[in-house]
């Protein structure tokens, strides 16, 4: 019994030990944030490792998405016969909630599992040490624009996955199940407002689960233990853990955005 | 305030050969803060540039340093010897501020290093050129942008004038024709080198060799034996050079000291240091198994540890 109470008590302060740290962590990169204008080139590079490369998952995934949304949302739908809302449930849904989680859980795999591997590995192999026995600050020069390059992709990635499901969802309601196109469109631009459905949904959250996400990798890379079990099992808890905040984080979002 | 030095000088004759030509200089613009610059040239020639008193470290519960004394002397080469696992590396950590010592003084340039806030700390470093054991190559940059590197991130050469150097550098080392190679690419002494040139992109005041000839073959060794001792005396560099390969060491350094069991056994000109009748180093020098100083990791008796199956 006092095993496990001091288990219990011993594997909570590891963890807001680590959670100081993270804060910490996050606080250092802050206040270095106003090296991305002195050198924007770097940021340049990483946008294209964590955004562009990451463009076919999301668009392959956003495709299938919006084709699934086409044919439940119609079927559901038929049986009321209101099938040419269809377009405002497909829009709807992918703006406000799987448009940015579902990003936002395959930017963790795809890119934040690489971030993690690539920052742990250069510790393992002494590379970062090196940089601070040159004189450069590894945080600045290393963290501050792969976390940057995580914010701006995120909004832009949500924006593609939710603008191909719409596509997706309507050459299955459209295409292929016979909805009026007309009806399609024009109930979506009637239901779907720019500010509390795009901005609310693809801009404010994928900024969010952008910066958590990007934040979690960095650390968990920048903290591994610096030998190959150690860095594989960062990658581990980067997918894990960041998945996990980004499902808590949207419960939260959505309460305070959609009441 | 940060002030920008400028220095160009003709190369020496005595300045080993680094093509191109005679018309080659030696160029670096270096940005760093006042305070770092005087105490290097305020003092004396003959004071230490490094000193460790008293320095103490621990890992955990292993005790790796104990009351060690060392002094580098200025535009020497001094040599640290010391068994595999015996806190070499660690040494040049402390020395370049990477971790810091449970009691006693790291002096570097006349400064105590725990002292230092971070931009000191940093500026200290960038004259500080270090080969990591590891080479610790940037493996996302060929070898020509790792030798850039330093240079990009510290001045603002144009182009054109960083090609030179780095060309200038490479051929030091031998590899100007494996720039375009990446880190993959090397053999660990390969890497080894192209992080020698890396070392010295900036001009470095001192610089910290980690194992420098672990992993070369015959010709490539006694290459960079002349080389380090080359360009300790072209550049007026200071030296430091952790290694466990006695007989090259001994044959540039200037002065040598013997680390075991977290203590300095023995201190001196490699010559004093071939003649000692200390145990210790007599063992050392002469690589004998038997003496006192263990090739085991401290521990159990291996006949108590085969015999008793209840050890994990
Ligand atoms: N990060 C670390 N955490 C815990 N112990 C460490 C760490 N790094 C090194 N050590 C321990 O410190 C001791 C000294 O390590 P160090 O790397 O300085 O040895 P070394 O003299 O450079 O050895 P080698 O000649 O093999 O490179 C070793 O026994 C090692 O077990
Ligand atoms: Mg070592």
């Amino acid at each position: 019994m006092m095993d496990f109470l001091a288990t219990i008590g011993r594997r909570s302060l590891a963890t807001f030990e680590r959670l100081g740290r993270g804060t910490l962590f996050l606080l250092q990169v802050c206040a270095r944030l106003g090296f991305l204008f002195s050198r924007p080139s770097l940021t340049l590079v990483q946008v294209w490792a964590v955004g562009v490369q990451s463009l076919v998952i999301i668009g392959v995934s956003g495709a299938f998405v919006g084709m699934v949304l086409g044919l439940q949302g119609y079927n559901t739908l038929v049986t009321f016969g209101t099938e040419e809302s269809l377009g405002v449930v497909v829009a709807k849904s992918l703006c406000r909630e799987l448009g940015p989680v579902l990003t936002a859980l395959l930017f963790a795999g795809r890119a934040g599992s690489a971030l993690t591997a690539e920052i742990g590995l250069m510790k393992a192999t002494e590379q970062i040490p090196a940089l601070e026995m040159m004189g450069v600050d590894p945080l600045r020069r290393l963290i501050v624009p792969r976390y940057v390059a995580g914010i701006i992709s995120m909004p832009l990635l949500a924006t593609i996955f939710t603008a191909i499901g719409i596509l997706g969802g309507y050459f299955c309601g459209v295409g292929l199940l016979g909805v009026d196109e007309g009806a399609f469109w024009s109930q979506m631009q009637l239901h779907t407002a720019l500010g509390t459905d795009i901005g609310n949904g693809v801009v404010v959250k994928s900024i969010v689960f952008g910066a958590v996400v990007t934040w979690i990798a960095l650390f968990e890379g920048f903290d591994a233990v610096p030998t190959s079990e150690g860095v594989s099992q960062a990658t581990t808890r980067t997918v894990v853990n960041s998945s996990l905040a980004v499902l808590a984080l949207d419960f939260v979002l959505t309460g305070l955005m959609f009441d | 305030m940060a002030r920008r030095a400028i220095v160009r000088e003709p190369v020496r004759p005595d300045q080993p050969r680094t093509g191109g030509g005679g018309n080659a200089v030696r160029l670096a613009v270096i940005e760093m803060p006042s305070v770092m610059q005087d105490p290097t040239h305020t003092q004396m020639p003959h004071d230490p540039l490094v000193t460790l008193e008293d320095v103490s470290f621990a890992r955990g519960s292993r005790v790796i340093f104990d009351g060690v004394n060392i002094e580098i002397p200025r535009g020497k080469i001094t040599a640290i010897l010391g068994p595999s696992g015996g806190g070499k590396t660690t040494l040049l950590r402390l020395i370049g501020g990477q971790l810091e010592p449970a009691s006693g003084k790291v002096t570097v340039f006349g400064r105590n290093v725990q002292g230092l806030n971070t931009a000191e700390l940093f500026a200290m470093r960038r004259r500080i050129g270090m080969l990591f054991q590891s080479g610790a190559l940037l493996t996302d940059l060929d070898v020509f942008e790792n030798v850039a590197f330093p240079l990009r991130e510290h001045t603002h050469l144009p182009e054109s004038m960083i090609r030179t150097i780095v060309l200038m550098k490479l051929e030091v080392v031998g590899l100007r024709n494996a720039r375009r190679l990446y880190p993959r690419e090397l053999s660990g002494g390969m890497a080894r080198r192209v992080a020698l040139a890396r070392a010295i992109a900036l001009d470095p005041l001192m610089v910290l060799y980690d194992e420098p000839f672990a992993g070369q073959d015959p010709i490539s060794m006694g290459i960079l034996v002349r080389l380090i001792k080359q360009l300790n005396r072209a550049l007026n560099l200071t030296s430091v050079i952790v290694s466990h390969d006695v007989i090259e060491t001994a044959s540039i350094a200037d002065q040598m000291y013997l680390i075991a069991d977290g203590k300095v056994v023995e201190s001196g000109p490699p010559a004093t240091m071939k003649s000692s009748a200390t145990p210790a180093v007599v063992q050392f020098m002469q690589g004998l198994p038997d003496g006192p100083m263990p090739f085991h990791f401290p521990g159990a008796d291996y006949l108590t540890d085969l015999i008793d199956g209840a050890s994990p």
